[in-house]
């Protein structure tokens, strides 16, 4: 009797650990993303901030995405920056100007841009830097926008943040950003969707865990435009944003929309520290 | 992408006798697998890269045939051994017969 006690508390324990054990569950690709195996780099971020540890998207990927994007050679999201160093000097529009007339090399007048957007621009609006480039383009170029998310406003966006790759994302959210950035908090904790998620519901409660086969990052935007296998091109950010809203099966809003810029601030000051990465490569 | 395609490669410059490299090859292509259909259910055409070769010196060291399932902007790496001085070719055959090519060149010591 007394033997079978004993290993009844042994079975007792050893359910326990597996439990407590992070890694029992994989990924599809049959590697535990480096979260789980407890190889990541946090930032420390500001008191304000209501996660205690600041971690990019990219720790929660498996090794095989994280080789892609660490690699430029292999990182197809390079495509994109070479059509956007391209792009940078080819004049465009009525004004007969490229980007280039203006502010000459990228690899200097562009560094630290992309790390400080969405920024407030002086007609009082929000803009990111897609909203930024068309700007330039309407004003200054005489050209007409770049569509949301098409190939040459991607690579234009990719080349710019590009120049601030490993920079530290810091946005100003005081002043006449800071509706803007009330605005993008209040999305974030809002519920939608038939399922009643909000943002936080996954990525600030439950980031590290599996939502069915999804392992939860800290939903945070500094690798974007970022090159998505699952969509086999670069992406926006709010075309990342559009997915989540449509996985909570909400209704979403537009790319480019004021509802998506605000959050995009709120976003990128949640992440404030973190190294941006464009482009980076996500699963 | 939309753009012109633009094969990249990366090969060492040197190597020495009898050394076996690697050679890092990587091409922006759409890879349309010809299985999708668009909004107005119409099958989006098949356009892919089907095959690639390279060749050392005129001699085909690697080849292979792609099929439907290879991911757009498809990223190959081989290895080659070296024996002579020369040019290695690169080429990938698109489904309309176009041609995407490229080189690098190898001293051998």
């Amino acid at each position: 009797m007394k033997i079978k006690a004993s290993a009844l508390g042994a079975l007792a324990m050893a359910a326990v650990v597996t439990a407590a054990l992070p890694g029992a569950a994989q990924n599809d690709q049959g590697e535990k993303p480096s979260f789980l195996r407890n190889e990541y780099q946090a930032v420390k971020p500001e008191k304000a901030n209501p996660l205690t540890e600041l971690i990019s998207g990219y720790f929660f990927r498996s090794r095989e995405t994280q080789a892609l994007q660490d690699d430029d050679f292999l990182n197809p999201g390079f495509l994109w920056v070479e059509q956007g160093q391209d792009l940078w000097s080819k004049p465009e529009g009525e004004a007969g100007k490229s980007c280039a007339d203006c502010h000459q090399d990228a690899a200097a007048t562009m560094k630290g841009v992309g790390a400080s957007y969405p920024k407030v621009q002086p007609d009082g609006k929000l803009a990111n830097l897609e909203g930024r480039i068309n700007l330039c383009r309407t004003q200054y170029m005489k050209a007409p926008e770049l569509k949301y998310d098409s190939d040459p406003l991607l690579a234009l966006t990719a080349y710019v943040r590009h120049q601030s790759r490993g920079m530290p994302v810091k946005v100003a959210i005081d002043g006449t950003a800071a509706p803007y950035f009330e605005k993008g908090k209040e999305f974030y904790y809002t519920r939608r969707g038939q399922l009643d998620f909000s943002c936080a519901s996954c990525h600030e409660t439950n980031y590290g865990h599996y939502l069915r086969a999804d392992f939860l990052s800290q939903g945070q935007s500094n690798g974007f435009p970022t090159y998505r296998l699952k969509w086999q091109k670069l992406g926006s950010l709010h075309r990342r944003l559009e997915g989540c809203v449509q996985d909570t099966r909400g209704e979403t809003f537009k790319r480019g929309s004021e509802e998506f810029l605000a959050l995009e601030l709120y976003l990128a000051w949640r992440g404030q520290g973190l190294p941006v990465e464009t482009p980076s490569v996500r699963q | 992408m939309s753009t012109a395609v633009k094969p990249r490669v990366k090969a060492p410059a040197k190597a020495s006798k009898g050394e076996i490299f690697e050679v890092k090859t990587l091409v922006n292509h759409e890879m349309e697998s010809g299985q999708r259909k668009d909004r107005q259910g119409a099958v989006i055409p098949r356009k892919i890269i089907k095959k690639f070769t390279a060749r050392y010196n005129g001699r085909v060291v690697f080849s292979c045939d792609w099929y439907p399932s290879i991911s757009s902007n498809p990223y190959l790496a081989f290895n080659i051994k070296a024996d002579e001085s020369g040019t290695i070719q690169y080429v990938w055959e698109d489904d309309d017969g176009t041609l995407y090519e490229a080189e690098s060149k190898l001293a051998v010591n």
